[in-house]
């Protein structure tokens, strides 16, 4: 590249601009998550003891240390022992581990839920008719409530066997998280394959390819843009899915059982109930990570285009 | 190629466009065009909005098909010589992928038909070095000007050493300056390939500046109202110099008269230095 030609300036403006933010992008971060604290603090302190109440409707939290813990208790019993005799581990060792197994049952959603919605949003652009005919049962598919599956994907899963093979309630709830995840990659994917222009069509038609080579060498580098925030949805989701479908099914191990498992605890111990809530968060920040890592793996496809 | 002298680059006969929507009425864009390509001929389609030139660009590029008529490309269909690669097309945007580098661009057709990467490397080098972006390979689309853009999708056109290139208004949305400089790199790109031209634009300086012959067409319903033969140099001679020239002004004027029909009220056609030229 020679330094007189444009080719530098915009790539070195955005660089530098880029740098120069990310400190006050942490320090913005770190702050927001301070501020909660400083209000739950505050209100805490100030607050009535009963709540606020208008008539006799509560519309803001009691502040005895039963309803909202010190954020240092909720922290400290972290690193203190949970259970007793032979089980007894720190807190934190606890959580971690459901954690783990949580992340891993999501990681296994997310990666079916995402093949399943690449496979659908592929079928639902090559064929107007798979559009019409399927769009609507998967917007559809995603009003029917996750408790109302749940027993059904998992007695269904129970019927399958075939040689050493066994369903597993994880399983279940990997099924579970990835009914919610392959939504929006499905609805993202259809609309970054869409996404190229008229006149890359028109020039792959020139070309003589099929659709298959279009596909590959157009449809999906230009669909990244699309499907990266479609990704980052789909982790969220099943995260979500993860956790709420190992209540439901009632599978051990993970956080959704140690919120329950906790909660129950919650009159004698009030700051053990926002552990697993920790590991929860925890889980979402390694998913949304994992996105933001793959975003940076294809940053050659999220180049803008400049209008000629 | 002995064929290609004797056969045509583009035979147009009789050729009729309708384009059908419901509930609307059938708009005829193209109605019994006849033309003929010679190999080597560069040929301007020129004409008001609506009159059809880019329509039938599309036709000979098989991206739209006739409603009559018959359409020939070295003697093939329309659809065979687009499946032989006959030809190489450019467009008003230059349709660079954003995520390949100029390098990469240049390849795509070369890297779907299956040539090896040394070959595309190679192909691609002489590609750049014709169209003076030899230091522009590894950068991407992004980070080039809107000429040098299309400068690239040019070189992309003619990587196949196409025997015959379509472009629709590839410096329309060029300024004046790049435009005219785009003008003189054609001209000369145009004389190294010995490719045919078939070039839709809307700028009467530019298509006497390029062409052989300027066929010009009128709207509703597209119809050629007259085939000039541009009465200068051969293309290969044709530079800035020539766009001062007394023969230029007078090949302008005579492309004028024809698009509106009549000779311009107060301009003689031998006094029309200084005429708004665009």
């Amino acid at each position: 590249m020679t330094g007189t030609s444009p080719t530098g300036t915009p790539e070195r403006r955005r660089g530098a601009r880029r740098s120069g933010t990310t400190a006050t992008r942490v320090a913005f971060g770190a702050g927001g998550v301070l501020l909660v604290v400083v209000a739950w603090e505050l209100y805490k302190a100030i607050g009535p003891a009963t709540g606020v109440m208008i008539g006799d409707l509560t519309v803001l939290p009691r502040t005895t240390d039963l309803a909202m813990p010190h954020v240092w208790d909720m922290i400290g019993r972290l690193f203190e022992q949970s259970g007793n005799g032979r089980n007894a581990q720190p807190v934190w060792l606890a959580v971690a581990q459901a954690a783990v197994f949580t992340l891993g049952v999501a990681a296994v959603g997310w990666v079916v839920g995402v093949v399943v919605g690449m496979l659908l949003a592929i079928l639902m652009q090559r064929f107007r008719t798979a559009e019409s005919a399927v769009l609507p049962w998967i917007v559809l598919s995603q009003t029917v409530p996750l408790i109302a599956i749940a027993p059904l994907v998992r007695r269904w899963g129970a019927q399958l066997e075939f040689g050493d093979f066994t369903w597993e309630s994880w399983m279940s709830v990997a099924i579970i998280a990835s009914y919610l995840a392959f939504f929006p990659v499905s609805i993202g994917a259809l609309r970054g394959l869409n996404s190229p222009d008229a006149i890359h069509v028109e020039l792959f038609r020139s070309y003589g390819v099929g659709w298959w080579k279009t596909l590959f060498t157009l449809r999906l580098p230009a669909s990244v843009p699309y499907l990266l925030p479609a990704l980052r949805l789909a982790a969220a989701n099943a995260v979500i899915g993860t956790v709420v479908a190992e209540v439901s099914i009632g599978l051990r191990g993970g956080i959704g059982r140690m919120i329950i498992e906790f909660a129950q605890q919650a009159s004698g111990d009030p700051a053990k109930t926002w552990a697993p809530i920790f590991g929860a968060i925890a889980v979402g920040l390694v998913a949304a990570g994992f996105i933001a890592l793959l975003g940076v793996l294809l940053r050659r496809f999220r180049r803008g285009e400049v209008p000629a | 190629m002995s064929e290609a002298s004797t056969t045509a680059a583009v035979q147009v006969t009789g050729v009729d466009k309708v384009f059908t929507a419901k509930r609307k009425p059938s708009v005829t864009a193209l109605d019994s065009i006849d033309l003929t390509v010679a190999p080597g001929e560069f040929v301007s389609l020129i004409g008001p909005s609506g009159c059809g030139k880019s329509t039938l660009l599309r036709l000979i590029a098989d991206l739209d098909t006739p409603s009559a008529g018959t359409l020939t490309v070295f003697g093939k269909t329309a659809r065979q010589a687009r499946i032989d690669q006959e030809y190489g097309i450019a467009f008003q945007q230059s349709g660079l992928l954003p995520w390949r580098t100029v390098a990469a661009n240049i390849e795509l057709p070369l890297e779907l038909h299956g040539v090896n990467s040394a070959g595309r490397k190679k192909r691609s080098a002489e590609l750049l070095a014709l169209v003076g972006l030899g230091d522009f390979a590894e950068s991407y689309p992004d980070q080039l000007s809107g000429g040098m853009q299309q400068r690239v999708a040019i070189a992309r056109a003619l990587a196949e050493s196409p025997r015959l290139l379509l472009m629709d208004e590839p410096f329309g949305a060029l300024d004046e300056m790049t435009r005219e400089r785009m003008q003189t790199e054609l001209v000369r790109i145009t004389g190294e390939t010995g490719a045919a031209v078939v070039f839709v634009t809307h700028s009467i300086p530019e298509a006497v500046f390029l062409s052989n012959r300027v066929v010009v067409m009128s709207p509703r319903p597209g119809r050629i109202r007259d085939i000039l033969s541009i009465t200068l140099p051969g293309t290969a001679d044709r530079d800035e110099h020539l766009r001062e020239d007394e023969a230029f002004f007078e090949n302008v004027s005579r492309v004028r008269e024809l698009l509106h029909g009549e000779a311009p009220v107060g301009i003689k056609p031998t006094a029309a230095r200084g005429v708004e030229n665009r």
